[in-house]
């Protein structure tokens, strides 16, 4: 076993890592590609920077390949993100001509990988059309969708549905956003990698430093919602929260931490309109951080004392799943994903309002010995269920389902 | 031991779980798709929830009832359901009639449907079962007494639960094998036949398990 894997043993435990290395033994010298819209920013290529390293340590053949696309091309294609979480918006023929345009070239670009692989995994709807564009194509791909898809809008699904059809197979993080698809749609939910800079263990040092750089103080209370600029992320529902909270509690602090990604043309905007909303208040801590600042978020995420992910739409919400990580109760929306991490009184709370958030982070600041119980529960929660080895465990079983047996409830390796 | 004892080999499993893009909003639909849906739904529904990622001991031991009571509030529908054991039908289809008679039997009943909030529709899942070889191969039953507290409680889910649909009887992996060993064991067997593992965590089966064949060692029954 080498290090790497060594390492991850002394966190899962060994008989994971023996079920990876036994299910990666019929992928040996199979040809595996991921493809998605951006190196940097978002939880897609976070996964990626993690997953793409694990799967060639185990011995496949595994790369990662980034679309190409001018600023229309991303405008429509954050359109279709909000319109597949709901938003009514029309998208103009210009826009979807130049969406289509643009996956041609990039299905001319990287033709001479796509066509040979064994695997293509394309990551959401940004590349969805490179599988039509392809000609020639070997392998099996899999659309894989991590977007909550539960109620899209039908005008733009019935667009993108046409370009995903023809996959060999499907992923989903929840069966709620799973789709009427000629094809099977496999429920796998995402991950984070406790050896990251993410997640890894810091000294106190570290974090002491994080906190004076940021001007936070450490003895009075800390709330954090770290997300990217986006209105499904609820920041200024957060600053309302915090405000309700505030008048109880006058001592709290919060912290808006988030970047943005290259993919994600309307964060400055949005962030203007959370700057509005703190109204220059001196204990709301509004942090534009760099897509790499992974180390500062790990930080932020231990100093405070209660987290929230208090979304209105949410694929999965990786930041909740980081948050349990660290011991952190969370308080999270009650959508999508981040149900299936935040139970009721074991790891946090779900909540539909900043009322709602206010009510449950009075609770736990006022129930400190609770507080510290269901830390311990999530971290214990996201060791069993949602750490980077089971989510390649669940990879490594469909590509073997894919290449090897395609009738079968039942893969014996 | 006699040497002609063929070794049980111990495996180890994971679910893998597949939407089938079927919903149900209210009881017709339930029963409806109920009807229709591939067996393994049924199976997962009853089954998967004891490998699923969850805290404590669920209110209600199938995701039938669970809905019932969550989805459309319908309480005594979800206590009727939640009592439906699995293991006391000879296969998958034959419980599949029973919850539709027990369903239609709710609609005769009732004078209006409730409907589920959209948000909590039931989701008609199917799985797939992936096996793996572990270390452990047990030679004598008494290396399977001192082995079963350290297997997996995945490994235990294989051996105890999927074994049923896999054997022709019906049985678990251990009740296979022991008989297999000239009938010595039909005493253990037995005991372990009275294990009923659909209303227990997979960890509880473990230690249950565990501590039968302890004692059923140690004490030289």
């Amino acid at each position: 076993m080498s290090t790497l894997l060594e390492s991850y043993a002394k966190v899962t435990g060994e008989d994971v890592i023996d079920h990876l290395l036994q299910l990666s033994k019929p992928l040996k010298n199979k040809k595996v590609i991921h493809v998605n819209s951006t190196k940097m920013g978002g939880g897609v290529a976070e996964i990626l920077h993690q997953l793409v390293p694990l799967m060639e340590e185990i011995g496949i053949d595994t790369s990662w390949e980034v679309i190409e696309g001018n600023d229309d091309f991303y405008k429509c294609t954050k359109s279709f993100h909000n319109a597949l979480q709901g938003d009514k918006v029309d998208i103009s023929e210009a826009l979807l001509k130049n969406y289509e345009k643009t996956n041609k070239e990039n299905a001319e670009r990287l033709k001479g990988v796509l066509a040979d692989a064994d695997i293509v995994f394309i990551h959401d709807p940004q590349p969805a059309p490179l599988f039509e564009y392809t000609a020639n194509k070997l392998g099996k791909w899999v659309w894989r969708c991590h977007i909550d898809a539960s109620k899209p809008y039908r005008k733009v699904w019935k667009y993108l549905r046409k370009f995903v059809a023809g996959y060999d197979a499907s992923i989903f993080s929840l069966a709620d956003f799973a789709q009427h698809l000629p094809h099977p749609q496999y429920l796998i939910p995402p991950s984070i990698d406790p050896l990251s800079d993410k997640n890894v263990d810091l000294e106190e040092n570290e974090i002491s430093s994080v906190a004076n750089k940021f001007n936070l103080d450490r003895c009075r209370p800390i709330m954090l919602q770290v997300s990217r600029f986006d209105r499904f992320k609820d920041p200024i529902g957060v600053i309302k929260a915090y405000k309700l909270t505030k008048s109880f509690l006058p001592n709290v602090q919060l912290i808006l931490a988030g970047g943005g990604a290259d993919d994600d043309p309307e964060g400055e905007e949005v962030l203007n309109e959370v700057r509005a909303a703190a109204q220059s208040d001196p204990d709301i801590h509004i942090l534009v951080l760099q897509p790499d600042e992974h180390r500062t978020i790990n930080a932020l995420q231990r100093i405070a004392d209660i987290i929230l992910q208090k979304s209105l739409k949410e694929g999965f919400g990786l930041t909740v799943t980081e948050s349990l990580w660290k011991g952190k109760p969370v308080i999270g929306g009650d959508t999508g994903g981040i149900r299936l991490q935040v139970i009721n009184h074991q790891t946090g709370f779900c909540v539909n309002t900043p009322e709602g958030a206010a009510l449950r982070i009075r609770y736990l600041l006022h129930n400190k010995d609770k507080m510290n119980e269901m830390g311990l529960k999530a971290k214990e929660f996201v060791r069993e269920n949602y750490l980077i080895t089971r989510h390649l465990k669940e990879h490594l079983t469909l590509m073997v389902k894919l290449l090897y047996n395609n009738s079968s409830d039942r893969i014996e390796i | 031991m006699s040497p002609k004892i063929k070794p049980l080999k111990i495996k180890d499993c994971d679910l893998v779980a597949i939407a089938t893009g079927v919903r149900a909003q209210n009881l017709k639909e339930l029963r409806n798709n109920l009807i229709t849906c591939h067996p393994g739904c049924v199976y997962y529904h009853f089954w998967g929830g004891l490998i699923r990622p969850r805290f404590v001991d669920p209110e209600y031991n199938n995701d039938f009832a669970a809905w019932a009571a969550h989805g459309i509030h319908d309480k005594k529908l979800a206590e009727i359901l939640g009592v439906v054991d699995p293991t006391d039908f000879k296969d998958i289809e034959d419980l599949r009639n029973e919850l539709i008679e027990i369903i239609e039997n709710r609609l005769d009943e009732s004078e209006y449907l409730t409907w589920s909030h959209s948000d909590r529709q039931f989701n008609f899942i199917r799985s797939e079962i992936v096996i793996f070889d572990t270390k452990y191969t047990v030679s004598n039953p008494e290396d399977l007494a001192e082995l079963i507290s350290r297997l997996s409680v995945t490994s235990i889910f294989y051996h105890f639960i999927d074994a049923r649909r896999r054997s022709p009887k019906g049985e678990d992996d251990f009740r296979s094998w022991l008989i297999s060993v000239n009938g010595e064991y039909k005493n253990l067997c037995d005991l372990i036949a009275q294990v009923d593992p659909y209303f227990i965590t997979l960890t509880e089966l473990r230690t249950q398990l565990g501590s039968l064949f302890n004692s059923y060692f140690r004490g030289g029954n």
